[in-house]
């Protein structure tokens, strides 16, 4: 990197500057600003915070700031892909709609900070945005007023070393190396503090802030003379810098991006490290129905780093490590977009092998907990016509993260929710939220519940898709509904919470690795996942029963014996991939991997 | 115009190019039947100013600061170039167009559009359908129909095919009369211009062909000169000239916000995905050629 050495010597990159007025973020725009000659597109979500990111979509390379604000993520104007607020992960990438875009895929994002009504940015700053002496230590009681902006064609430096030119009347002083102080009229309180942005080699923009508003009888003259006061300093400097020979503008480098992570200053992703380590902290814990724990997770703040979360996509889920050893899924709530926080919802189910009585008695609030990056093997198509979700129970929350995001676009979508009673409603609140395009069933029996998921189907649409999740009786029942009216299986997803099925783990076989030319033989009781890690093939998995299809791999030859729930039909008897967590060959037989 | 210095590789935008494998190459510069008799047109190429005409008895010609250039007519426009366009790269013998030479074709040139950006960025943005339902909404493309279906793309002849291209379109044509699902083949013959060959939407046994001849005045400006050879009866010369004004309006200001203007050859710089596959091939054939001109070498 050669470029700090234009901007006067000293490490500009660690410094923090002001690039835009709070006002220039107004809701739903995407704004564009420049530091050190490197483009921003700053924007700010319908929750306020402010996000300050390259410019440049990491697909094709165009302006961020001519895409779309939709309130949780930026949608680029080109191809339609989505981003996540805070974390700047894809969350959608219209084509290829079957598939979830990797964690991989990035914008680059920058610290961020709003404060006496400017936004502030550092590109590699790593502690805090410093407080200016003039405004006193306290936050609440900044009095401060931002004043109009006023963009210069000269450089930072010449603004700087010009001071001593300024006007004689009022007494200016630089107050560290990018901004300086003059007192505006009698009376106005602390004055003026001027903050210098530098914009490239040849281009500044001074941000003057008053730091006491004076009250509104003196308004019109504190501002008139404040004006009168700045714009004769810019004279006097553009007419100094116009007298030298002029300095040439650098293109800042592109950063390549791939290999970037969705939250590289928290996580890593890479498949073959352990799965759980993000830690986040429990900050609610609220029962949301009978026998219903939800559970709101926040990352921990590291100093000099932001608090965010890897980037989560409607339909994703994590592995949640607990106290007392075991590893869990459970599905995001959250809308895509929506990553202050993780939401889960938790049903106690005593008779299982202890994951939900773990969270439910032991697990509070301020607890640290270890967690995985989102994986989501149930993505969501965003440009459909028609969107039916069908939630069984607690199965209910991937599908309120698909539903939330909808409903924020405005899209047009239509959520059945089958559960025991009201009471046994999870969410119910969020529900009531989205209004008429959410339906309930209670209390049905299975027939009533199979004629009911009959009657939301109806007949298939042309860019139609229903989404299932729900205990396995009833996906296997509406999965046969949905065939019975002519659904196509490109257009049914779903995801079981288990895998139901005994899984017969007996046969031994052999398994031979393609790409490596490594053969390998599992044992009765083992699975191919286990021979494939314990010979130091990364591969990542989650639920590791069959249910999730995290583990899936491409089979190149070979019969495979099917044992999980996560492929569809078709998919089974093209016999092109395996779940290696609980599937495997009959006795003797040998399967080739694409690995 | 300004110069603007790259840190990487300090070349200036209104350098001449000294790019072998471009100079060499024949370039297109304008529609023939849009020159005026004896009279003296004004562009540039690669950097160069050039001058160039028809003479009141029919010659086509053009120079470069002062010195007489090579030219040649194909498909309605005039070319020349800078270098030695018929001697060993074979990439600078003119491609053929069999299409463009039946008798019933209308062949004409659909409007020459300047747009700041590069003659590689230009071709890559005309072999990319992803953007069809965000830049060409309820023409080219429209939600929910925003999958690309995987295609093949070949090297053959050193040229670049990409076939089985479907893509749904409400109105693919100007002749168009509701949604269909086009099917397009691709072809890149020359490292700045490319066609589609697209059925005809009222006479699905033949293919229209629309090209992009793309003129690099400089590194980070350009001329295209969009070429159609139609088999439509029905549109006027107007009408068709319209949609692709439309068409390219549409493309003009992505294009222009696209960074770096000039394109990237490492693969790392930007984010491919199935659907960019031609222009995975496009970057990596260039990559192959050994050109510098407009690019940023991997």
């Amino acid at each position: 990197m050669t470029e700090s050495g234009s901007f006067g010597g000293e490490d500009v990159a660690q410094r923090w500057f002001p690039v835009a007025a709070s006002s220039d973020a107004p809701f739903r725009h995407v704004a564009q600003a420049k530091l050190l000659g490197r483009e921003y597109a700053i924007w700010r979500a319908d929750d306020g915070y402010v996000n300050a990111w390259e410019n440049r979509c990491l697909h094709r390379g165009v302006r961020l700031s001519i895409g779309q604000n939709e309130g949780t993520e930026l949608r680029c104007t080109y191809h339609g892909w989505r981003y996540s607020s805070r974390s700047g992960g894809c969350t959608y990438i219209p084509a290829h709609p079957a598939d979830a875009p990797a964690q991989t895929i990035c914008n680059q994002t920058y610290r961020c900070e709003e404060r006496h009504g400017l936004i502030w940015v550092t590109e590699a700053g790593t502690g805090e945005l410093p407080r200016h002496a003039a405004f006193g230590s306290s936050t609440s009681e900044d009095a401060s007023l931002a004043l109009r902006a006023l963009p210069l064609n000269a450089p930072a430096s010449l603004v700087l070393e010009m001071l001593e030119a300024y006007p004689a009347h009022t007494a200016a002083e630089a107050t560290g190396s990018h901004s300086f102080q003059f007192q505006v009229a009698d009376g106005d309180g602390g004055g003026v503090v001027a903050f210098v942005q530098p914009v490239d080699e040849a281009h500044c923009v001074i941000r003057p802030v008053l730091v006491d508003a004076p009250p509104d009888s003196r308004r019109l003259e504190v501002l008139r003379s404040e004006a009168l006061i700045l714009n004769r300093f810019r004279e006097v400097v553009e007419q100094e810098a116009a007298s030298r020979p002029s300095t040439p503008v650098i293109e800042r480098d592109i950063l390549p991006v791939l290999g970037r992570a969705a939250s590289e200053t928290s996580v890593s992703f890479a498949p073959s490290q352990s799965r759980t380590e993000l830690r986040v902290v429990v900050t609610t814990k609220t029962p949301v129905a009978d026998g219903v724990m939800s559970f709101e997770f926040a990352p921990i703040a590291t100093p000099g780093e932001p608090a965010v979360l890897p980037t989560a996509q409607p339909g994703a889920h994590i592995d949640v490590q607990l106290p007392n050893g075991l590893i869990r899924q459970y599905s995001l709530t959250n809308r895509s977009g929506d990553q202050e926080r993780y939401v889960i919802g938790v049903k106690l189910e005593p008779e299982s092998t202890g994951g939900s009585t773990c969270l439910h008695e032991t697990v509070r609030e301020g607890d640290v907990l270890a967690i995985s990056a989102p994986r989501n093997n149930f993505p969501l198509r965003r440009s459909a016509t028609r969107t039916i979700l069908i939630a069984g129970g607690i199965g209910l929350t991937p599908l309120l993260a698909m539903a939330e995001t909808l409903h924020a676009a405005g899209q047009p979508f239509e959520f059945h929710c089958f559960a025991r009673s009201q009471a046994h409603l999870p969410f119910a609140s969020r529900l009531e939220a989205m209004g008429a395009s959410v339906t309930t069933h209670l209390g049905l029996d299975p027939s009533q519940t199979a004629r009911a998921i009959e009657q939301a189907l109806g007949r298939h649409e042309p860019a139609a898709h229903v989404y299932l999740c729900g205990p396995a009786p009833m996906l296997d029942a509406a999965q046969q509904i949905a065939a019975d009216s002519d659904w196509p299986e490109d257009a049914v997803h779903f995801e079981y919470f288990a895998n139901t099925n005994e899984v017969d783990r007996s046969s031994s076989f052999e398994i031979s690795l393609a790409r490596s030319s490594l053969t390998l033989s599992v044992g009765p009781g083992e699975t191919i996942l286990d021979v494939l890690r314990s010979n130091g093939v990364p591969l990542d998995a989650s639920c590791q029963q069959g249910a999730c299809g995290t583990c899936v791999v491409e089979l190149l030859d070979g019969e495979p014996q099917h044992q999980d729930v996560h492929l569809k039909p078709s998919e089974r008897a093209a016999g092109d991939r395996i779940i290696t967590c609980v599937s495997r060959a009959a006795a003797g037989e040998r399967l080739v991997l694409d690995i | 115009m300004a110069s603007v210095v790259h840190s990487a590789n300090v070349t200036v935008t209104d350098q001449r190019c000294t790019d072998p494998v471009v100079l060499n190459l024949w370039h297109p510069i304008a529609a023939v039947l849009e020159l005026e008799p004896g009279g003296e047109h004004r562009s540039r190429l690669l950097g160069a100013h050039l001058t160039y005409g028809i003479t009141s008895v029919g010659d086509l010609w053009a120079s470069a600061d002062g010195q007489e250039l090579p030219v040649i007519e194909r498909y309605g426009y005039l070319w020349t170039s800078l270098g030695s366009p018929e001697g060993g790269d074979s990439l600078g013998i003119p491609f053929e167009i069999p299409e463009a030479h039946e008798p019933d074709r209308r062949n004409m040139n659909a409007g020459s559009f300047q747009v700041a950006t590069s003659a590689p960025r230009a071709i890559e943005n005309f072999l990319d359908m992803g953007h069809f339902p965000y830049v060409h909404t309820d023409l080219l493309g429209v939600e929910p129909h925003t999958e690309v279906a995987d295609y093949q793309v070949d090297i053959h002849d050193g040229e670049i095919w990409a076939t089985d291209c479907l893509f749904f379109q409400p109105v693919a044509a100007a002749s168009a009369t509701g949604g269909q699902i086009s099917e397009y083949t691709y072809r890149v013959p020359h490292p700045f211009c490319v066609m589609l060959y697209k059925n005809v939407p009222t006479d699905p046994s033949r293919r229209d062909v629309i090209a992009i001849f793309v003129q690099a005045m400089t590194e980070e400006t350009v001329r295209v000169h969009n070429f159609y050879s139609m088999v439509d009866e029905t549109t006027s010369d107007n009408g068709l000239r319209r949609f692709q004004q439309v068409i390219f309006s549409q493309d003009k200001p992505i294009l222009e916000n696209q960074r770096p203007t000039k394109l990237p050859l490492d693969p790392r710089v930007e984010t491919p995905i199935r659907a960019d596959q031609s222009a995975i091939v496009y970057r990596r054939w260039l990559t192959e050629l050994g050109l510098t001109y407009a690019v940023i070498p991997a």
